[in-house]
């Protein structure tokens, strides 16, 4: 199987123009939100915490509203992409052509990964002008946003088939994603929490990808970086697993 | 070449038997008909070929690929027409064409696109959105979408339900084309049984879940002898020992000259001897009439006996 056949291309096309075509909903409504958070908090919290030594708490708050608003666009994508596609029935037209497992489940997941970095990129462009960044490792802001964002995706595609209805996969982003990615650290330095709620977190994966992430503006993290990376990435073999034996066996696609 | 087979196919849903052990042949270049009732299973066998529901039993192969195993190959070779009017909003008609054909693997492939768009009358609609189309033109780009990649089998479910005239007759002649110049298997469901009868050279009728009749299109016809000879005698009565090939009778309510009978006959070979009977017993014919059975006849006596 290529990656980069007609197939695949046109499937991943097809997705980023679904979501092109209705940019102002999927790009600048998340941008202005994310720019909300960041007013509000800011302004509240400016002074009162310092989660880092010398980082600002606004500075702090950027690359986690980033990668917050990549991953919940990344996941936005390919689940409402596919659960739209269920219920208006047109999901037909990509069941019935040759397309291999691996070539829909990575095209859904690449213009999700697209689509959450437009949409990351689109946060900071507007909310660095809040705050004095610093970029120690861009290297892992690159490879964490990537991850987070497919990650995300390939989590959107498995909530996507798994939904019968819009209610099924709002319970998933709502009581899932939303509070999974709420309580990463978005906000704060899992430092800052009781000991408890410390270990609990480190079950959490969308930690150590917010955590990562911020590593590569601050140069410092909760975790190492290279730990970060190696859960993430086997959170994402694991997902991508799921993802493609629900592909394979037909799960609510095939009957 | 065998376009379609299908092997002691069975499928149930919760209990349910849609198909109880389904065989058919298909071969390459035939205009095939499916027909039943609502509920036969027509749609799941027609899923079942299409690799949307996955047999319980038994399996399917489109020349020669298992649409199972082998969906890549047998999908490449399969373009189906699905029942329900399902679109994408996001796009215009050709678009979504552009699209279809990059799914099956095929690049800048405009030029097909436009002559089967030309075919469908849809040209006029090519940067049209398809939300904006009406019920006859989304399902004109259905029928597109399942051609953009020139399949050797083409599956239509109930391609005309709802449809005016003017897309029946387009369909029927674009789709006719194509069978008979390109040498393109056509398997086709619909509830119009005289659209079965002028198109399919074959017909397989379907009632719960089972075939009940497989043959081509003359020979169910004369088969389920169901022709009519039609005698109004201007004078005399039918002779006793032709009684019993009376399937209706009627007295000719006008000025009371004559009887008019309608007579079951087998075979054109069977005339002759019923009309020089009639001559014989000195009855004198004043209008005559042979009505040759029809696939509705055909359809309702199939699925009121349940078998041939």
């Amino acid at each position: 199987m290529s990656v980069v056949s007609v197939g695949f291309r046109t499937l991943f096309y097809k997705e980023m123009l679904r979501f092109w075509k209705v940019a102002t909903q999927t790009i600048a409504a998340p941008i202005l939100t994310a720019m909300l958070y960041l007013l509000i908090f800011g302004h509240v919290l400016e002074g009162r915490v310092e989660v880092y030594p010398g980082v600002s708490y606004t500075a702090f708050l950027v690359p986690g509203l980033v990668m917050m608003s990549v991953l919940q666009n990344a996941f936005a994508n390919s689940s409402s992409s596919l659960i739209q596609s269920k219920i208006t029935g047109n999901l037909v037209f990509i069941l019935l052509p040759p397309l291999s497992h691996w070539e829909i489940l990575l095209a859904y997941v690449a213009a999700s990964v697209v689509r959450g970095l437009a949409v990351g990129a689109g946060v900071f462009a507007i909310t660095a002008w809040f705050a004095h960044l610093s970029f120690a490792a861009p290297l892992w802001i690159i490879v964490f946003a990537i991850m987070g964002a497919a990650i995300l995706g390939t989590l959107g595609v498995i909530a996507g088939i798994w939904a019968d209805k819009f209610d099924q996969l709002a319970a998933f982003q709502n009581f899932l994603i939303m509070p999974a990615t709420f309580l990463a650290g978005v906000f704060y330095s899992i430092h800052s929490l009781p000991a408890f709620w410390q270990a609990v977190s480190h079950f959490n994966p969308f930690f150590y990808m917010i955590d990562g992430f911020r590593h590569g503006f601050f140069g410092q993290s909760d975790i190492s970086p290279w730990t970060s990376l190696a859960i993430v990435s086997a959170f994402f073999a694991v997902l991508a697993a799921v993802a493609i034996n629900l592909l394979r066996g037909g799960y609510k696609l095939r009957h | 070449m065998t376009a379609i087979q299908i092997n002691s196919v069975e499928k149930s849903y919760k209990g349910f038997k849609a198909l109880k052990g389904v065989s058919l042949t298909i071969e390459q270049g035939e205009f095939f008909g499916l027909l039943g009732p609502n509920g036969a299973g027509k749609t799941t066998l027609i899923s079942t070929i299409a690799g949307l529901i996955r047999p319980d039993v038994g399996s399917v192969q489109i020349h020669g690929h298992d649409v199972v195993t082998d969906f890549r190959e047998a999908r490449r070779k399969l373009g189906v027409v699905p029942q329900e009017l399902v679109f994408d909003p996001f796009f215009t008609v050709r678009e979504t064409l552009r699209l279809q054909s990059g799914y099956f693997g095929i690049k800048n492939n405009d030029k097909w696109i436009d002559e089967v768009m030309e075919n469908l009358d849809l040209t006029s609609k090519a940067d049209v959105n398809m939300r904006a189309l009406s019920g006859g033109m989304k399902r004109r780009v259905l029928v597109a979408q399942a051609l953009v990649h020139k399949p050797p089998v083409i599956v239509l479910d109930e391609p005309t339900a709802g449809v005016d005239v003017e897309l029946r007759q387009t369909l029927w002649k674009f789709i006719s084309r194509l069978n008979r110049e390109g040498g393109h298997t056509v398997v086709l469901t619909t509830h119009y049984l005289e659209e079965a009868q002028a198109m399919c050279q074959r017909v397989a009728m379907l009632k719960s879940g089972q075939v009940v009749a497989l043959d081509t299109m003359s020979a169910l016809l004369r088969r389920v002898s169901g022709s009519q000879l039609i005698v109004h005698l201007k004078s005399g009565d039918l002779p006793q020992d032709l009684r019993h090939l009376v399937s209706h009778d009627e007295h000719d309510s006008g000025n009371g000259s004559g009887n008019k009978y309608s007579l079951r006959v087998n075979d054109y070979a069977e005339v002759e001897p019923i009309l020089s009977r009639l001559r014989e017993s000195g009855a004198v014919i004043d209008e005559m009439q042979l009505q040759q059975a029809d696939l509705e006849d055909i359809f309702l006596q199939i699925m009121d006996k349940g078998a041939l």
